[in-house]
Parts: C-alpha cells; sequence; structure tokens
C-alpha cells in the first residue's frame, strides 16, 4: 500500500495532466501545476473517491497546494 | 456567392476509413467499406449491432491527455479534423489577423456519450459526482471554443445545428461571413459520434437504419433495390475558408472556391422527405444560381444519398428535375456506401470529398449498388471509381425537420 502522499500525487499527476515527479509537495495547483477553477473541483472530486470521503465545499476551496491535499487527508482519514 | 470570393486552403477529416483526409481519400477511391461490428459496447439487445465508427483513434497528437479528458469524443474528432485543416493551410493567427478569423463547427447531436455517462453518475453516485467538465466538454459549440483557444482566433465563434445537414451550412454560411466581409478566414465543418447506446437506440427506434448484421460492409447501398435503411458513421471534417485575395497574397495552396451555397425547408414532415423532393430541388437551384451557373455546369454530385428508400428516390427525382437533360450525364455518387451516414459531420466530410474529386478529375464510388431500384435514373457512379473532366462539383446535405444545404465548388478560374 503505498502512503497518503503517493497517493495525493499521482492523482494530482493524472488529475492535470503533469509528471509525477514534477508534483512536489509544496506545488500550488494553480500556480506551479497549471489548474484552472474546473481542474481544481474536479481533482478534489478524485480524491474524495480516492479516499472514499467527501469533503465539503468550504474545506474544498481551501486546499490549493499539494501539502494542503496531504495535510487534509492525514488529518481527516484517521 | 454575391461580395468577395471564398476559397478553401485547408482540409482536415477522421472517418471510419482513415484519420487524415490522404488515408480517407485513399481509401474511399479504393471502395473501402468503414462498417464493421460495435465493440464499444454491448449490442445484443440491439437491432443494429454495426455502424461506421472510428476505430483506434490516438488524440495525443492533436490534445494533451488532460485537455482530451474533459471533451467529449465528439469535440476530439473535430478538433483533429480542425488542427489538421490549421496545419494543411498553413495559416499563421497574428495579432494582426486574429480579429478576422472566426470558426463555424457544429454537430448535429453533440455530446449524447457525456450525457449518457453523467446521468448514469446521478442515478448510481448522486449529484456530487457530476464532472465539472460535463457541460463544457459535451455542447455542440465546444469544437469553435477549443479551436479558438488554441490558434487566438477572435472572430466570429459559432455553431449551427440542423441534423444532418449541419456541416454543409456551417461552410455555407462561414463561406457567407467571409464573402460580405464579417471576417477573412474560417475555420468550417461538423463532427459527429452518436455510435452510443442511447444514440444507436434512439436511430434504431425511429427505424432509420439498416439491421443487415450479417454483412456491416455491405449495408449501406444507396439507390440499390435491397437497400434497408443508413449506417451510422462517426468522425468529423474541417475546412479552412479564406478570402481569395488574402489567400493568394499569402501564396496559400489554393485547392478549390466555393462559388455557390443554397438552403431550403421542406416543410413536410418530421422526418421524411416529400416525394418529389422539392425541398432538395430548391436547396440545388439556389446553390447554383449562387454560383452563376447554368445547372449544366455541374459535373458531379457527392449525393445526400443515405441508402433509405424515400430520400434517395427523393434525391434522384429533385436532381432530374433541376439538372433537366444535363441530369444523365452528371456522375452522382454517395460515399455514404462507405464511411455510412456522419449526420452532422457528413456534409463536412462530403464537401473535402468533392473538392478532391474536382482536385483529382476523379468521381469516388458508390459501393454496393448491384440493383438499381426503380425511380432511381442517374450515373451513380457503382462499384469503382471513375476518372471524370470536373469543372464545377456540388455537395447536398438534407436533414431530420426538413432542412436542405447545398455547396457548389469550382476549379479556381
Amino acid at each position: 500500500m503505498s502512503s497518503i502522499e503517493e497517493r495525493v500525487k499521482k492523482i494530482v499527476a493524472e488529475q492535470l495532466g503533469v509528471k509525477e515527479e514534477e508534483v512536489n509537495t509544496e506545488a500550488s495547483f494553480v500556480e506551479d501545476l497549471g489548474a484552472d477553477s474546473l481542474d481544481t473541483v474536479e481533482l478534489v472530486m478524485a480524491l474524495e473517491e480516492e479516499f472514499e470521503t467527501e469533503i465539503p465545499d468550504e474545506e474544498a476551496e481551501k486546499i490549493t497546494t499539494v501539502k494542503l491535499a496531504i495535510d487534509y487527508i492525514n488529518e481527516h482519514l484517521a | 456567392m454575391k461580395g468577395r470570393r471564398v476559397v478553401i486552403t485547408g482540409m482536415g477529416a477522421v472517418t471510419s476509413v482513415g484519420h487524415t483526409v490522404a488515408d480517407s481519400w485513399a481509401a474511399l477511391l479504393a471502395g473501402r467499406s468503414g462498417a464493421a461490428p460495435i465493440t464499444a459496447f454491448d449490442v445484443s439487445d440491439y437491432s443494429t449491432r454495426f455502424a461506421a465508427s472510428v476505430r483506434d483513434f490516438d488524440v495525443s497528437p492533436y490534445l494533451s491527455s488532460k485537455e482530451a479528458r474533459k471533451l467529449d469524443t465528439f469535440v476530439q474528432y473535430g478538433a483533429a479534423a480542425g488542427i489538421q485543416a490549421m496545419e494543411d493551410a498553413g495559416l499563421v493567427i497574428t495579432e494582426a489577423n486574429a480579429a478576422r478569423v472566426g470558426c463555424a463547427i457544429g454537430s448535429g447531436i453533440g455530446g449524447i456519450g457525456q450525457i449518457e455517462k453523467n446521468t448514469e453518475i446521478v442515478r448510481t453516485a448522486g449529484p456530487r459526482r457530476i464532472s465539472p467538465f460535463f457541460v463544457p466538454g459535451s455542447i455542440i459549440n465546444m469544437i469553435a471554443g477549443t479551436l479558438s483557444v488554441r490558434y487566438g482566433m477572435q472572430g466570429p465563434n459559432l455553431a449551427l445545428v440542423t441534423a444532418c445537414t449541419t456541416g454543409t451550412h456551417n461552410i455555407g454560411l462561414g463561406g457567407r461571413l467571409i464573402a460580405q466581409g464579417d471576417a477573412d478566414a474560417m475555420l468550417v465543418g461538423g463532427a459527429e459520434m452518436a455510435t452510443t447506446p442511447v444514440g444507436l437506440g434512439g436511430f434504431a427506434a425511429a427505424r432509420a437504419l439498416s439491421t443487415r448484421n450479417d454483412d456491416p460492409e455491405a449495408a449501406s447501398r444507396p439507390w440499390d433495390r435491397d437497400r434497408d435503411g443508413f449506417v451510422l458513421g462517426d468522425g468529423a471534417g474541417v475546412l479552412l475558408l479564406e478570402e481569395y485575395e488574402s489567400a493568394r497574397a499569402r501564396g496559400a495552396n489554393i485547392y478549390a472556391e466555393l462559388t455557390g451555397f443554397g438552403m431550403s425547408g421542406d416543410a413536410y414532415h418530421m422526418t421524411l422527405p416529400p416525394e418529389d423532393g422539392h425541398g432538395a430541388a430548391l436547396a440545388m437551384r439556389n446553390a447554383i444560381t449562387d454560383a452563376g451557373l447554368p445547372a449544366d455546369a455541374i459535373d458531379y454530385i457527392n449525393a445526400h444519398g443515405t441508402s433509405t428508400q424515400a430520400g434517395d428516390r427523393a434525391e434522384s427525382r429533385a436532381i432530374e428535375e433541376v439538372l433537366g437533360p444535363a441530369a444523365s450525364k452528371v456522375a452522382v455518387s454517395s460515399t455514404k456506401s462507405m464511411i455510412g451516414h456522419l449526420l452532422g459531420a457528413a456534409g463536412a466530410v462530403e464537401a473535402i470529398i468533392s473538392i478532391l474529386a474536382l482536385r483529382d478529375q476523379v468521381a469516388p464510388p458508390t459501393i454496393n449498388l448491384h440493383n438499381v431500384d426503380e425511380g432511381c435514373n442517374l450515373d451513380y457512379v457503382p462499384h469503382a471509381a471513375q476518372e471524370r473532366s470536373l469543372r464545377h462539383v456540388l455537395s447536398n446535405s438534407f436533414g431530420f425537420g426538413g432542412t436542405n444545404g447545398t455547396l457548389v465548388f469550382s476549379q479556381l478560374a
């Protein structure tokens, strides 16, 4: 079983059409990885699916970097 | 056409017999059929189990995986054909010309595949699971949208929707925009991918499709006594139209001139044409008049010819009426006998075929025409392509709702 970090980075790479090695933990979806607002909506949906959880819209809006996504999953997937 | 002259300088196509214009054209001249059993979904409960689908299409030369994932397949086909046409034409969009270049590319049905998929998602997983790209990725004008973004085309951005006349209308009206001065170049055409569970089922329910499941390649047989309906086809055709003087000034390769465009409405029935083909005749007459030609100047007709009894007969009668005595010598073929009926893309792909016929001085064949049905009295170029002397060619499209369009292309004079 891969770590949460690896799983998040894999999904980010797939959704945003970038190579996995380009997905740095500190990367911002919009500024560094070329996402637009709809891309980030879909990315959050993919995270919800992967981790079988529901991320409320007000929380989803705050997930703007790879690190914030990993942190959110870690906190809510205990 | 009144106003400025309009020429064709680039063409792109994706069909069941080839994923480029060159490959499609070679297959059509060889009389090859693209019809085959449907394998993309379970068709065991369907009365028709084959189609002229695009198979093993690689979108990666045209769109990134991230772009492609957001777009319904019909948009992917249309974008690929549009990119081919732009590369073929070599027109570079600059700050100076961007506002004068536009797009008019439609579809008959649009993103029915994505509509079906997301309908299923709502049922099984709820509305929160609908993709944010469902709406933008499946609406009909998204081919024009995608290509305008890619190339920075800031001129008119349209997608006319008129069922199976869509491709023809987008070309004709795109040409008019150039002739009248609204734009100097227009990327025009149509795309379709309706071979989906609901799309196939819908056309089957309308009793429009051939059910010759034991021999798909012989199913599309326009004007043949044993025809039993049309064959669904998928794909796209896109052309770059340019104002003649500007195309010449940049040294563009000019395929042909768009000399005539005509339209009409049957005002008769939802799906059937009138027996005398008066709507078809009116569209053809309007187009030939628009071209400033006598009716006997038309050397080749790429017919709508869907392989339905009512449609084939009505179109033949219309051609006889409009061309008069010249109808006996005009070459008339239906390339739907090979690539099936591409609905909203049909007119665009068939315009490209007509232009290539003009360029290469050859009439592509109507395959599967073994016993010409009564009421069909023209030279349908059966079985094999024929070398012909062609100066003016005509392409017909007729659609559900009784919407008709005709284009005339001519050798550059």
